[in-house]
């Protein structure tokens, strides 16, 4: 009786560390410059800059093992923002790190999910809900498109799939006028 | 009722012409039930509502057929009786001219009406009341379609309310359906008034109306003769006094300053004929399932239509007589501030409160468009004292941080700086796609955020994880050695004692 006491106080003690030393550990302060160039990265935490997801390439970048051009989800425009904030030349994106790509989601077909959760490990953002053996479904809100549950898919029932614009998300075009010269207008 | 008010005149603006008098000259007409009723999920400024009914439903006129999805949304009812033959995508009046979800509806031709009860709010106060406004589907008829109990909660916040202001400026050309409302149904909007005033329990509701509605004025002037509490104060017609903001500068001189609301200051302002819903539905348990529509403009016969939502747009064309010179060129909204209409092959929604179809000028006229000369007449023009030609050159290149530093968002899309300038620059396209790329660069910072946090989260569990996995199996590494030891020591003992038996045994025969 009292060992069994024992073991559960000693327990309760032990995960009681374990937790406040990682609430320490991965707090989310650190490095300041890390923060800001994490906060341009697109968060997509899809591998495709070579790091094991945003954080890491942003530290790369900050301790200058990484150039600022390996993130094909954050586009031109996050190259320009890093170069911006770096206060380094820009460079268009490395294409040995992938093409920019339209926004997608991840989508199972339940049918043939066999709910073998290897998905689920892969997902970076765990946006993924099911349990053994039951099917699985994608919580589309909270899925970033990495892309990353694909390969371990062993019935390949994963489908990415772009973003259709809709009425919600639509946005106002850039105006198509042709601002006419004064001179042409003259010469016609 | 007073009759002398100062007016405060607020900056720029414009007069153009009102063409108002095309659809005033016939009274408000209903037409027969339509065939098919289609009612888009998405008629109001927030969240989509959320479906109650299925294929193949029977439904009662004024029921509840989707419920608003959290406070930011607002209800949709039907609105006639008959079956849910649809639950599809279909075009709806928006500028994107994209389907949507909508809810057909094939009416019984009976038009029988759910169980209707009147709202005992003396009772059951203003909490409940705002409660069941969430329920009610009324949003600003205005054409803005903000959720009407939204407001009343950003009033309830702010404290006591002193004032109601009855916005019935109807500034922009063209649009006669307060007009109409306030000719055909002053008695009714008077009492819609009065419940809203003493629910908000204020002390003085003023309405405010531009000069150019002379009947509208008359009528109105002699209904409340006999109030205390209500007033009417013209205003001269300056195109956008119907703006909050400006007819709240004009009736009372004050200007509510950035990131402020109206409530505030104490005022709550209503559209009339979001007073009249309001009304409708506190006394007799009416959901908003109808509207005054303005159609208007190249018609054989414009005039205003009183049209329950769903009502496909194209039957009241018709109705209307068709176009007299065909261009198929449609507005939704005033000429300032509406939007060309993607096909008329959709409904009637909460937010339409005028269709103008085109005339032949309004096409032809467009003007080669130059560049800008920075005259400043826009600036000059700009209600909210922005600087238009700034905001414009920030948002054509693209600095939109600029174009935000420059209060772009306090711009209300008014247009009276495209009607100025010189140069014809569509000025207000450049903000509103400037405000469109700022909104989601934001939503796609608040998507990354989430993500970074989903992702912060996972790593930590899967340490946690391997911690707890590997605290579990010290421990039963270490509780198998004990029972071991245990074990070791009990055989042990038991060879101890097993010898000293032996021993004992030899000392027996030796004895
Ligand atoms: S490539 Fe993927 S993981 Fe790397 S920074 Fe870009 S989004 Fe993040
Ligand atoms: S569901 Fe798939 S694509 Fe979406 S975030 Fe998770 S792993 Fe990436
Ligand atoms: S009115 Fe037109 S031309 Fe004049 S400053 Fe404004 S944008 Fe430029
Ligand atoms: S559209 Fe905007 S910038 Fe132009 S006049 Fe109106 S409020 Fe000013």
């Amino acid at each position: 009786m009292i060992t069994s006491i024992l073991v559960v106080i000693f327990l309760a003690v032990i995960i009681g560390i374990v937790l406040g030393i990682s609430a320490i550990k991965f707090k989310v302060e650190g490095d300041p410059i890390i923060e800001k160039i994490d906060s341009i990265l697109p968060q997509t935490q899809c591998g495709q800059c070579g790091f094991p997801g945003c954080k890491p390439y942003a530290t790369a970048i900050a301790n200058g093992e990484a150039d600022i051009n390996q993130c094909p989800p954050g586009g031109d425009e996050g190259i320009h923002k890093l170069a911006d904030l770096l206060g380094v030349e820009y460079k268009p994106l490395n294409a040995e790190h992938g093409e920019p790509k339209p926004k997608s989601v991840a989508i199972i077909d339940e049918k043939t999910c066999i709910g073998c959760t290897l998905c689920i490990q892969a997902c970076p953002v765990d946006a993924i809900l099911g349990s053994a053996k039951h099917m699985h479904t994608i919580i589309e809100k909270e899925c970033t498109g990495c892309e990353l549950c694909l390969p371990p898919c062993p019935v390949d029932c994963i489908d990415m799939v772009a973003i259709e614009e809709n009425a919600e998300n639509w946005k106002w075009k850039y105006p198509v006028y042709k601002i006419d010269k004064v001179s042409e207008r003259r010469a016609s | 009722m007073k009759l002398f008010d100062k007016v405060f005149k607020f900056n720029g603006g414009i007069r153009a012409e009102t063409k108002k008098n095309i659809s005033t000259a016939q009274p408000i007409r209903k037409i027969p039930l339509p065939k098919k009723i289609v009612l888009p999920l998405r008629q109001h400024i927030g969240k989509l509502a959320k479906l109650k009914v299925d294929i193949g439903d029977e439904v009662l006129k004024g029921q509840l057929i989707a419920e608003a999805d959290g406070n930011v949304s607002a209800a949709i009812h039907a609105s006639t009786s008959g079956k849910i033959t649809a639950i599809e995508k279909r075009l709806i009046p928006h500028p994107s001219g994209l389907p949507d979800f909508c809810i057909e509806i094939s009416p019984d031709g009976k038009d029988q009406w759910i169980e209707k009860k009147a709202i005992p709010w003396k009772k059951i106060g203003l909490d409940k009341v705002n409660e069941l406004l969430l329920e009610s589907g009324i949003v600003g008829l205005g054409g803005a379609a903000f959720p009407t109990h939204l407001k009343l909660n950003n009033s309830k916040k702010a404290g006591a309310l002193n004032t109601l202001i009855v916005n019935a400026a109807e500034c922009e050309p063209y649009i006669t359906c307060d007009d109409m409302l306030m000719r055909e149904k002053t008695h009714e909007l008077i009492q819609g008034i009065k419940l809203v005033h003493e629910i908000l329990n204020v002390k003085e509701s003023v309405i405010g109306i531009e000069d150019n509605k002379t009947d509208a004025i008359n009528f109105i002037q002699h209904a409340i003769k006999k109030e205390k509490n209500i007033s009417l104060q013209i205003v001269p017609t300056i195109y956008p006094s119907g703006d909050a903001k400006r007819l709240i500068y004009l009736l009372k001189g004050i200007k509510i300053p950035k990131g402020r609301r109206s409530s505030d200051y104490g005022i709550q302002m209503f559209n009339v004929a979001t007073i009249l819903a309001i009304y409708r539905f506190i006394e007799f348990g009416e959901p908003s399932i109808s509207r005054i529509v303005t159609i208007t403009g190249n018609l054989k016969s414009p005039r205003n239509y009183e049209l329950l939502f769903g009502t496909p747009l194209k039957e009241i064309i018709d109705d209307a007589g068709g176009q007299i010179i065909k261009n198929d060129t449609f507005i939704m909204g005033g000429p300032m501030m509406g939007f060309k209409l993607p096909s008329i092959d959709v409904p009637v929604t909460k937010a339409m409160n005028c269709i103008i179809s085109s005339e032949p000028a309004m096409i032809e006229e467009k003007k080669p468009v130059l560049p800008c000369i920075r005259c400043a007449r826009c600036a000059e023009a700009c209600p909210v004292e922005l600087q238009p030609q700034e905001l414009f050159w920030f948002s054509k290149s693209k600095q939109l941080e600029k174009a935000e530093e420059y209060n772009l968002f306090d711009c209300i899309e008014c247009g009276c700086c495209s009607y100025v300038c010189p140069s014809n620059i569509p000025l207000v396209q450049y903000y509103r796609f400037a405000k469109s790329e700022i909104i989601e660069e934001r939503h796609e910072y608040e998507q990354a955020n989430i993500a970074r946090e989903r992702n912060e989260f996972r790593l930590q569990r899967l340490e946690r994880e391997k911690l707890e996995r590997a605290e579990r199996n010290a421990l039963r590494r270490a509780q198998s050695s004990s029972e071991e030891k245990t074990k070791l020591i009990d055989e042990k003992r038991k060879a101890i004692a097993d010898a000293m038996q032996r021993i004992e045994k030899e000392d027996d025969k030796n004895d």
